[in-house]
């Protein structure tokens, strides 16, 4: 049998501008993989055709909506599929524009590897440094810099030197953790999945064998338990509290605490989807039982080891704004964190006048009307992650990102 | 040239669940989510390979207590007898109630009238949303796939629906990270995809690894068919072959099951599950294109019929 399930897979997105050549380079990536079937083809073939083009547009593979094959451009995040023998890819194809950065944040707040695309004639633009910032800012673990279109400047290594010196010191700047450059031609297929014969003097990988091998998933062992309450499951006398592991792992016997209210307990029971385990891992889904009678409900955290998280109805973070209306200070807001929604007020803001206004990025202050159990963003991308609601019509408003320190912006 | 550096915050020790380890605890996630959210969610199940694996995850997901949704079938009258039949004895074994929407009544009672070319797909939506209204469902749990059709790639997990069911994907709620917003108006409700980042060879193998059974015709199986548009469409009452198209009996079996009318089977010899996963990863055709006449109508097929609140 063919079986693959031992195969991990990696989450990653796209950034660039408009006409830095990104749609084809997805589309060459997921050609070259040959993961285009030839009835996806055929569709292209003959959309290209009835455009008036005489070669197939690997761009119409990717932009699925009417209005984006009308205007020629991307305009909303689409998920895409491709495997090779070693690993299984979500691919974030997310637009460039800089109405869209917000659809750039929700690419990267799932992803784990960002593609920054450059194009080699231009260098790094001021899109570059947004895009750069913004996987700063959601602590996306890897980068890589692609520098496309190096058939346009004679596959030359001064020049693709040259951007990856310039990006380096923004990277230095947004305190970025490191990133892999990997000069490409889209069009040509150089260094997308084979290795280019035009630049001998690039001795590292084609950008699907780094896609192939950059280290994927989380340490539980070095992170503490972090456990939100999703559903309370009864049975008969039993209570199996309910949810996927956000960090760290829990085994039976553990001592834990449930917050907000504090209350303390044993682990006594760890199902995963119906079999009895001893214990369990993020990002695992599974369900606890507990030796004492608490009262536990969905919204509750349940935590483990010596690293609690903080308990606090003053909430600081960095945001990027989505929705059209601006957020004020005073706005009235509810708060998802992790399974629990409360309600807030906007209390500072750190931004232009007249508020935050899409896709802007900024700093809040929130006041909460109870209190959230918070892990800093930079420690966990699940417990120290928020969005904010509209209560009014239930719009999703701003991607919010904790902040426990007492440092100021780099934005 | 700089090599890459490892992160402050990139892990030492990676730790990742296997692929279909990972897709089933994120599909767990969304059907406690929506119990945990939604008054009165119900679970679109056709007997098809994805509804039957959505059930399977939802009756994981609440494990041992029973699934707290009901199931809603949209009857389009003419549906393969294998498959109502293998519908039939699951809900009973699992005790749960099913809801049906029935095609075949709106044609009888002259609200919706037979298409020229026969498909009962398009015809699916009034019945589909005027149940969803009626029983006041909020959350519609569905079992689309995002690898399934560019429309669909760019689908949420948690996807609002208006009063119409319509669906609007320029105005679709950015989603971040895990966290699902389910806030809806009266009238309104949530299509809740939880098979989102499934591909068709996960489901399969998933379905292997669970032990998950199905429909006969899932299997390769001598079936008497004729030819229409390059597809092979089984002969039966729904109104096939016309003239001048011929039966024949074929060794067949279907990648997706939906209206007999419009729903093609393909050659194969694929008897077991591991045939069956060999000969999908082997395919040079996407599951739609080769079993989906409605979708080769135009380019935005999909997405046409989605915004009138199909699922």
């Amino acid at each position: 049998m063919t079986s693959t399930t031992t195969v991990d897979t990696l989450r990653f997105a796209t950034a660039g501008s408009v006409d830095d050549g990104k749609s084809t380079l997805v589309g060459r990536l997921l050609h070259d993989s040959k993961s285009v079937l030839t009835d996806q083809l055929e569709a292209v073939e003959h959309a290209s055709r009835n455009r008036g083009q005489d070669t197939p547009d690997l761009a119409l593979l990717t932009d699925g909506l009417r209005a984006e094959r009308e205007q020629g451009i991307t305009i909303d995040v689409a998920y895409r599929y491709f495997a090779t023998a070693k690993r299984r890819f979500i691919l974030a194809d997310t637009p460039g524009h800089v109405q869209y950065t917000r659809n750039m944040v929700t690419g990267a707040s799932t992803a784990e590897l960002t593609i920054v695309l450059v194009d080699a004639r231009n260098g790094v633009v001021e899109q570059t440094r947004r895009h750069a910032a913004i996987a700063a800012l959601l602590r996306v673990p890897h980068i890589v810099l692609a520098v496309n279109k190096m058939d346009l400047v004679g596959y030359e290594a001064k020049e693709f030197d040259r951007i990856v010196e310039d990006f380096a010191g923004h990277a230095a700047e947004l305190d970025l953790p490191g990133f892999t450059p990997i000069p490409v031609s889209a069009l040509a297929g150089d260094n997308v999945v084979d290795r280019s014969a035009h630049m001998d003097w690039y001795e590292g990988p084609a950008l699907l064998e780094h896609l192939e091998s950059v280290p994927v998933g989380a340490d539980p062992m070095g992170a503490p338990a972090r456990f939100p309450v999703q559903y309370v499951i009864r049975h008969g006398e039993a209570r199996h509290y309910a949810g996927q592991l956000a960090s760290g792992s829990l085994r039976v016997g553990d001592r834990v605490t449930v917050h907000p209210s504090g209350g303390t307990s044993t682990i006594e029971g760890i199902d995963v989807l119906g079999e009895e385990t001893r214990e369990a891992y993020a990002p695992q889904s599974l369900a606890l039982r507990l030796t004492d009678h608490l009262d536990v409900s969905r919204g509750d955290m349940i935590t483990s080891g010596a690293a609690a998280p903080a308990l606090t109805r003053d909430v600081r973070a960095a945001v990027c704004h989505l929705a059209e209306r601006p957020l004020r200070v005073g706005d009235r807001v509810l708060v998802r964190h992790t399974t629990r929604t409360v309600k807030a007020v906007v209390k500072n803001l750190a931004a232009q006048e007249g508020g935050l206004h899409a896709n802007d990025l900024g700093r809040i202050t929130l006041r909460t009307a109870e209190p959230l159990a918070l892990d800093d963003y930079a420690d966990s991308r699940r417990t120290g992650a928020f969005i904010l609601i509209d209560p009014v019509d239930g719009a999703t408003l701003t991607a919010g990102m904790v902040d426990l320190s007492e440092a100021t912006a780099t934005i | 040239m700089s090599p890459s550096t490892t992160a402050a915050w990139a892990p030492v020790r990676p730790y990742a669940l296997s692929h279909l380890d990972a897709l089933e605890s994120e599909a767990v996630h969304i059907f406690r989510e929506v119990a945990g959210e939604f008054e009165r969610p119900v679970v679109l199940f056709s007997g098809g390979k994805d509804s039957i694996v959505m059930l399977h995850l939802a009756l994981k997901a609440f494990a041992p207590a029973a699934v707290p949704f009901s199931l809603l079938h949209v009857d389009t009258g003419h549906n393969f007898p294998e498959v109502l039949e293998y519908r039939d004895r699951v809900v009973a074994a699992h005790g749960l109630r099913l809801h049906v929407a029935s095609v075949q009544e709106y044609i009888d009672s002259g609200v919706l009238r037979e298409r020229p070319d026969g498909t009962r797909n398009p015809l699916q939506t009034l019945p589909l949303t005027e149940k969803i209204q009626a029983e006041r469902f909020d959350a519609v749990f569905g079992g689309g796939r995002r690898d399934e059709e560019k429309a669909r790639a760019k689908e949420r997990v948690f996807s609002l629906r208006d009063e119409f069911s319509q669906w609007d994907p320029r105005r679709q709620r950015p989603e971040l990270w895990n966290l699902y917003n389910g806030r809806h108006a009266p009238g309104e409700h949530v299509r809740v995809f939880p098979l989102s980042n499934w591909t068709e060879l996960d489901v399969w193998q998933y379905i292997a690894r669970e032990g998950i059974e199905l429909p006969e015709i899932y299997f390769a199986h001598e079936r008497n068919v004729f030819q229409r548009a390059g597809m092979w469409l089984t002969a039966g009452d729904w109104g096939g072959p016309k003239d001048g198209e011929t039966v024949e009996t074929r060794l067949v079996r279907y990648r997706t099951v939906g209206d007999m009318s419009c729903t093609g089977a393909v050659d194969s010899d694929a008897t077991t599950l591991e045939a069956v996963i060999t000969e999908i990863a082997a395919s040079r055709l996407t599951e739609r294109g080769a079993t989906r006449a409605d979708d080769k109508m135009s380019e935005a097929a999909m997405e046409d019929r989605k915004r009138e609140g199909y699922f």
